[in-house]
């Protein structure tokens, strides 16, 4: 056998062989089958629409305690480049979502932690357990998760706050949207695990069911871009680094091919 | 002794430093005119992306010190303050963290570029072992480094490793207080890992780095022949199929240097967590020691030592011992690959297929430890750590030829296989019987592709003449 058959036959049997036994078995388990969210966070006006959302009906309870006011209004586009002045953000900013207070009891600054006013203690009481912190729940979770888990609440009666949730079972929080979606139940039959759930809407909302959607698309992003900024930025760096290496490998390659000239 | 003052035909500064420092010879002895085999191939970039990417490591961690706080209190905290306030903290960090799976990949390539090509033979035991303590070193680097962020994973994960120390016999339960500084992972455990992956591991591995390369220099590289180069040299002394590292290895190592950043930066700045293998998902949540995460997993990197871990169910202490066995085998190779012959380029079919297999199996124990257990994957576990330890067992039935002891191994291998199956085999528990009853084919699949395959097919067993000069 040539030595070039043979190292073909090397390469090639590794993911044969990897594939081969783990494909024997089938796949493993599975866990509930979540709705792509289909974020697009360039879209700014989503964005802002979000945080609204988010400032409205989730930050009573839950804080962003890793953001900032002011970055993340610059980051959603409340901006220079939008014809954003600094002091109409920051009125901005101070009317419709600073509600926390310092020691002295003054509004707090545009550029703190938006923390809430909720303590965790007072939470405890109210819901039996501590209510996350939401800054990382877009890479914890994921964008699919909280999308589904937002469009997932159904009515319960064993539940103390009359709802239950087909991502997150058994879940603490009251339908906070349920003014926007409506109520929900469950329509399959009891017993019956293995069809997936399918909600029904029995009571309907304020909104339509595509509306609702559009709801907590904006919802998620804003949670999804919260938990990296960094994310709106980063990829043009990599499209620039990347162009930067091609031109370098082409020097490199070329320089070493010219030493190599005399090797044989 | 030198003489004194010490000769030197370097002139000015360089005269001046080279009356008092060896630096002309140093420069000579490992750079321009340490002769490296002139085929190296793509598999002999892994050695340099591995000293690049302990650079990028190093840098990367200064800074990152800069900015952590290794409190239990503000060390999440810290990590989403470089994340998001720290200018180009971001940066840094992915650096360090995608660093972190790169340094992994690029030795678990380095490695077994060593194994194919037989690099640990020929005085060259102790760059392998040398080597083989790097690797544990940077295991230890990064398990203390992945408790540093403080999220969920960091915890548990760490968890299960100090736990693993519970387990000794005697002494476990005092060795685990004793690591840990308090009877839970805590503030003194954070702050020990810290002062450990912040300043003792790292000095350890440079100095180790530093030993291995003049161990190899000292001996000299191998190359994918597994000829040796020195024995034929011109008449300055200079081996016929050497040429001098620098200039041509160096300009060489740049563009494969250049390839390396762009998948390096592309994950970067493209896919920072890597799909959930370079930063876990469960790892964006705070540690809570009061929520057990439903499904443990550690890095990539270690699963495939997990795997081994879950698989040996005799006991927890066994189980641990398993784990650490699995890499002192590794240890051994030098000693029981005895077969003069040093790549599988002219080894026999047999270990050719036994290395790919070995390396198949690598992937597959990884595979498994990051998935939750089933029973096809428990027992699957089970017989790819069955495969991995047989792998130094047949490695030393290769050792020569004859094709007799092909056969006594198989008998004594396969004979202990089917005996350990018959002890697990419980036909009440029908679940893992099933599985038991048809993964045995693994097994014993591999046993006969590589030792009844050279037995029964000639063609198969058959070496080829080691050239005296390198190929191409």
């Amino acid at each position: 056998m040539s030595n070039s058959i043979r190292k073909w036959i090397f390469v090639l049997l590794v993911p044969i062989a990897v594939i081969g036994v783990i494909g024997s078995v089938g796949s493993g388990g599975h866990g509930v089958a979540l709705q792509s969210a289909n974020v697009n966070l360039s879209d700014k006006d989503s964005l802002q629409r979000g945080a609204k959302y988010y400032a409205n009906y989730c930050m009573g309870c839950h804080s962003l305690k890793f953001s900032r006011y002011n970055r993340m209004a610059e980051d959603i586009g409340l901006n220079a480049d939008n014809g954003f002045t600094d002091d109409q953000v920051t009125a901005f900013l101070k009317e419709n979502l600073i509600f926390t207070r310092d020691e002295d009891g003054k509004q707090v600054k545009t550029g703190s932690l938006m923390t809430n006013a909720y303590s965790p203690k007072a939470a405890a009481e109210a819901f039996g357990t501590s209510v996350p912190d939401l800054s990382l729940v877009g890479r914890s979770r994921g964008a699919d998760w909280i999308y589904s888990y937002l469009k997932g609440f159904y009515l319960d009666d064993s539940r103390p706050m009359g709802v239950n949730n087909t991502v997150f079972k058994d879940v603490g929080m009251p339908h906070v949207l349920a003014d926007l979606q409506g109520y929900q139940t469950l329509a399959h039959q009891e017993g019956d695990d293995h069809g997936a759930a399918k909600l029904v809407l029995s009571k309907p909302g304020k909104l339509s069911a595509g509306e609702y959607d559009r709801v907590v698309r904006d919802l998620t992003g804003f949670l999804a871009y919260v938990s990296e900024p960094a994310q709106l930025s980063r990829k043009m760096y990599g499209i620039l680094t990347l162009l930067f290496l091609m031109v370098l490998f082409g020097f490199a390659y070329a320089l070493s091919k010219e030493y190599w000239k005399d090797i044989h | 002794m030198a003489a004194y003052p010490r000769k030197t035909e370097a002139t000015g500064l360089l005269g001046w430093v080279d009356e008092r420092f060896p630096v002309v010879q140093t420069w000579k002895d490992h750079m321009s005119e340490y002769y490296a085999p002139k085929n190296f191939n793509v598999w002999y970039y892994f050695g340099v992306l591995a000293m690049l990417v302990l650079v990028i490591q190093i840098v990367s961690g200064i800074f990152l010190t800069m900015h952590y706080k290794p409190d239990t209190g503000m060390a999440f905290a810290s990590v989403e303050y470089i994340m998001r306030d720290v200018p180009g903290g971001w940066f840094i960090r992915y650096m360090h963290s995608t660093g972190a799976s790169a340094f992994f990949i690029v030795v678990y390539f380095h490695m077994f570029r060593g194994i194919m090509y037989g690099s640990y033979k020929g005085k060259r035991e102790l760059v392998w072992l040398i080597g083989m303590v790097i690797y544990l070193a940077l295991m230890a680097e990064a398990f203390m480094g992945y408790l540093l962020p403080w999220g969920q994973m960091s915890f548990w994960g760490a968890q299960v490793i100090i736990n693993l120390f519970n387990t000794i016999p005697f002494i476990g339960e005092g060795l685990s207080l004793f690591i840990r500084g308090d009877f839970v992972i805590s503030d003194p455990t954070l702050n020990r890992l810290f002062a450990f992956h912040v300043a003792a591991v790292p000095m350890i591995l440079v100095a180790l780095v530093f030993v291995h390369i003049v161990a190899l220099h000292t001996v000299g590289s191998n190359n994918p022949d597994g000829v040796e180069i020195k024995a034929l040299k011109n008449e300055k002394g200079i081996p016929l199929d050497g040429i001098p590292f620098h200039p041509y290895y160096t300009v060489h190592d740049i563009p494969a240097i250049v390839v390396f950043l762009m998948a390096f930066f592309a994950v970067i700045f493209f896919a920072p967590e890597m799909g959930g293998y370079f930063l876990e998902f469960a790892n964006f949540e705070p540690a809570n020691p009061l929520k057990t995460p439903v499904h443990i997993a550690p890095v990539w990197y270690f699963t495939p030592f997990y795997t081994v871990l879950r698989a040996v169910t005799l006991s927890p202490f066994m189980g641990t011992l398993a784990m650490f066995g699995a890499i002192i085998m590794l240890f051994l190779l030098p000693w029981l690959d005895r077969n003069p012959v040093k790549s599988w380029r002219y080894r026999n079919t047999a270990h050719m297929l036994n290395l790919a297999i070995f390396a198949a199996v690598f992937i597959i124990l990884g595979y498994l430890g990051v998935k939750a257990v089933t029973p096809e994957y428990k027992e699957m576990g089970v017989r790819m750590t069955e495969i991995y330890f047989l792998f130094f067992a047949v490695i030393l039935a290769h050792s020569s030829t004859n094709r007799g002891r092909y056969l006594v191994w198989f008998v004594v291998l396969a004979g202990s296989l089917i005996a350990i199956d018959f002890w697990r085999y419980n036909p009440d528990d029908l679940v893992s019987a099933a599985q038991i009853k048809w993964q045995w084919v693994w097994p014993i699949g591999y046993l006969a592709v590589t030792l009844l395959l050279p037995f029964f097919v000639k063609g198969c067993n058959a070496e080829k003449a080691v050239p005296e000069r390198v190929t191409s």
